[in-house]
């Protein structure tokens, strides 16, 4: 019980004596995070998009694939990974195991269900008057799109936070492919999982709280953005 | 609105895709938990790195994910401790030049209550039958490392196959599996040097030690550049170079923890 507010005591010492080791974990987790976020954002939002906006067989049934997917286990896409990115596998020419681009690519396969599934749901929620009064005022098919996706902003701005907060927090992919390496791929999940298995529980705590607050302050940039 | 925050988002792409600014030459070992956890290898690393420039990227896991990570080609070279797995790997072809590095030994730690009155058995195949008799709790590792191989080879010597409620496997590392013993009171092999580190962490006891059986030496094997020709083999070379000689067996046999040595060095013949 104690290591709790050991936790909070050893989390403020690192965080105002700003400890490198301490800082570049943190600096691999946002950047990766970020990265990821980014690709299943430009990846998934027009696929949620697509796939809300048009009428076609079996379209239910994409919906509940995506749904299902939100559910995939971390370690069950680090394992697929990694067998595409050994040496023994298709893409082991690349060298990329072991690598900060590995857990970007498992990361945003992660986080690619996120972002499609919540911004179809978001695209599902807006009236479609919307796009049929756009189109009757002469707007293009594209300009439509548009007028639909700013109706439906801060949702599919919501839906990116979610799958930053997925990837941000996970631990599967990030020991899977990344490897845990000191100074180059460990990041705060890791590290809180390497603490913990050598009985450090107030330094995996620390590191706990740190990710949380990290995870406040982009939390506040998204919602500066989403007032402008 | 969208768009600064593509922009925030595209900024840390680029800088998490850029290659590192100090490209330098990286060579993975793959080792077990206890070479990392008890701070060895961030007291033998840093001078060999430093001399050739070169970075080692260590991947700490158990024996038997590191010898599979090997087979794959994924790492360079590898440190564990499984003498006949180790074995096997160079006679299929994957590894080569194994070299002996160091030895440490196991411990059987119980609660000090001692319920199956393992204290005073000299032999630790007896002891691991007195725990089986006994039915008294047992935590295995459970994942297939270089511990739970040793473990299984003692419970075989002691003709016990061990199941039942007594018996648990944690799947985890070693100072999970500890941490998981001592809430238990469960009995636990555990090497030495990860019990030493734990020991002001939990109230388990050493209640057997020192049987020749629970020798356990680490093994330092190249992967092999004829099956995986990606592989840094030169990396992996240097650094068995380092690690067996006289400077570096002298850095291990001078490696203390809480005042105790706790690897001996073996390159040249078996140290005790």
């Amino acid at each position: 019980m104690g290591y709790l507010a050991d936790g909070f005591a050893e989390a403020l010492r690192l965080i105002i004596r700003m400890d490198p080791e301490v800082w570049g974990i943190t600096l691999v987790s946002l950047k990766v995070s970020a990265a990821s976020t980014l690709i299943a954002t430009i990846l998934g939002v027009p696929l949620g998009f697509s796939v809300a906006s048009r009428e076609f067989r079996g379209k239910g049934f994409v919906i509940t694939v995506l749904n299902t997917l939100l559910a995939l286990p971390t370690v069950v896409v680090g394992l697929s990974v990694y067998a595409f990115l050994s040496r023994r596998g298709p893409l082991g020419s690349l060298g990329l195991l072991f690598t900060p681009a590995a857990m970007v690519i498992g990361q945003s396969i992660l986080a690619l269900p996120i972002t499609a599934a919540l911004s179809l749901a978001a695209v599902q929620h807006i009236d479609p008057r919307v796009r049929e009064t756009a189109l009757t005022l002469g707007a293009t098919a594209g300009q439509a799109a548009r007028a639909v996706l700013r109706e439906g902003r801060f949702a599919i701005l919501a839906a990116v936070i979610a799958a930053f907060g997925r990837v941000f927090a996970e631990v599967g992919v990030s020991m899977m492919l990344g490897g845990n390496i000191r100074f180059y791929t460990r990041n705060i999940p890791t590290a809180i999982a390497l603490e913990t298995g050598r009985g450090e529980f107030p330094l995996a705590v620390a590191l706990g709280l740190i990710l949380l607050s990290v995870a406040f302050g982009v939390n506040l940039v998204f919602q500066r953005l989403q007032r402008r | 609105m969208r768009i600064p925050v593509l922009v925030f988002l595209a900024a840390a792409l680029l800088s998490a895709a850029a290659p590192p600014a100090t490209a330098a030459e990286r060579v993975k070992l793959a080792t077990t938990t206890s070479t990392v956890d008890t701070g060895l290898l961030d007291t033998l690393l840093p001078p060999f790195e430093k001399k050739n420039g070169l970075k080692v990227d260590v991947i700490s896991v158990g024996t038997g994910k590191a010898l599979a990570l090997a087979r794959n080609g994924d790492v360079d070279v590898i440190l564990v401790h499984a003498r006949e797995d180790e074995d096997r790997f160079v006679a299929d072809g994957d590894g080569v030049n194994r070299r002996d590095v160091m030895v440490n030994d196991f411990v059987l730690l119980g609660p000090a209550k001692d319920p199956a009155g393992v204290i005073g058995k000299k032999d630790a195949v007896e002891a691991f039958a007195a725990v089986a008799r006994a039915g008294a709790p047992f935590v295995s590792r459970g994942d297939d490392s270089g511990t739970h191989k040793k473990e299984k080879e003692l419970w075989k010597g002691a003709g016990v196959s061990p199941s039942g409620a007594w018996y648990m496997e944690s799947g985890q590392g070693m100072g999970a599996t500890l941490m998981m013993a001592d809430e238990k009171g469960a009995y636990c092999l555990a090497d030495r040097a990860t019990a030493t580190a734990f020991e002001k962490k939990v109230s388990l006891r050493i209640l057997c030690q020192g049987d020749r059986r629970l020798l356990n030496p680490y093994g330092i094997i190249a992967v092999s550049p004829a099956k995986h020709p990606g592989a840094n083999y030169r990396g992996a070379m240097g650094l068995i170079a380092w690690v067996t000689s006289p400077d570096g067996q002298k850095m291990i046999g001078e490696f203390k923890k809480g005042g105790i040595v706790l690897f001996h060095p073996s390159a040249y013949g078996e140290a005790r």
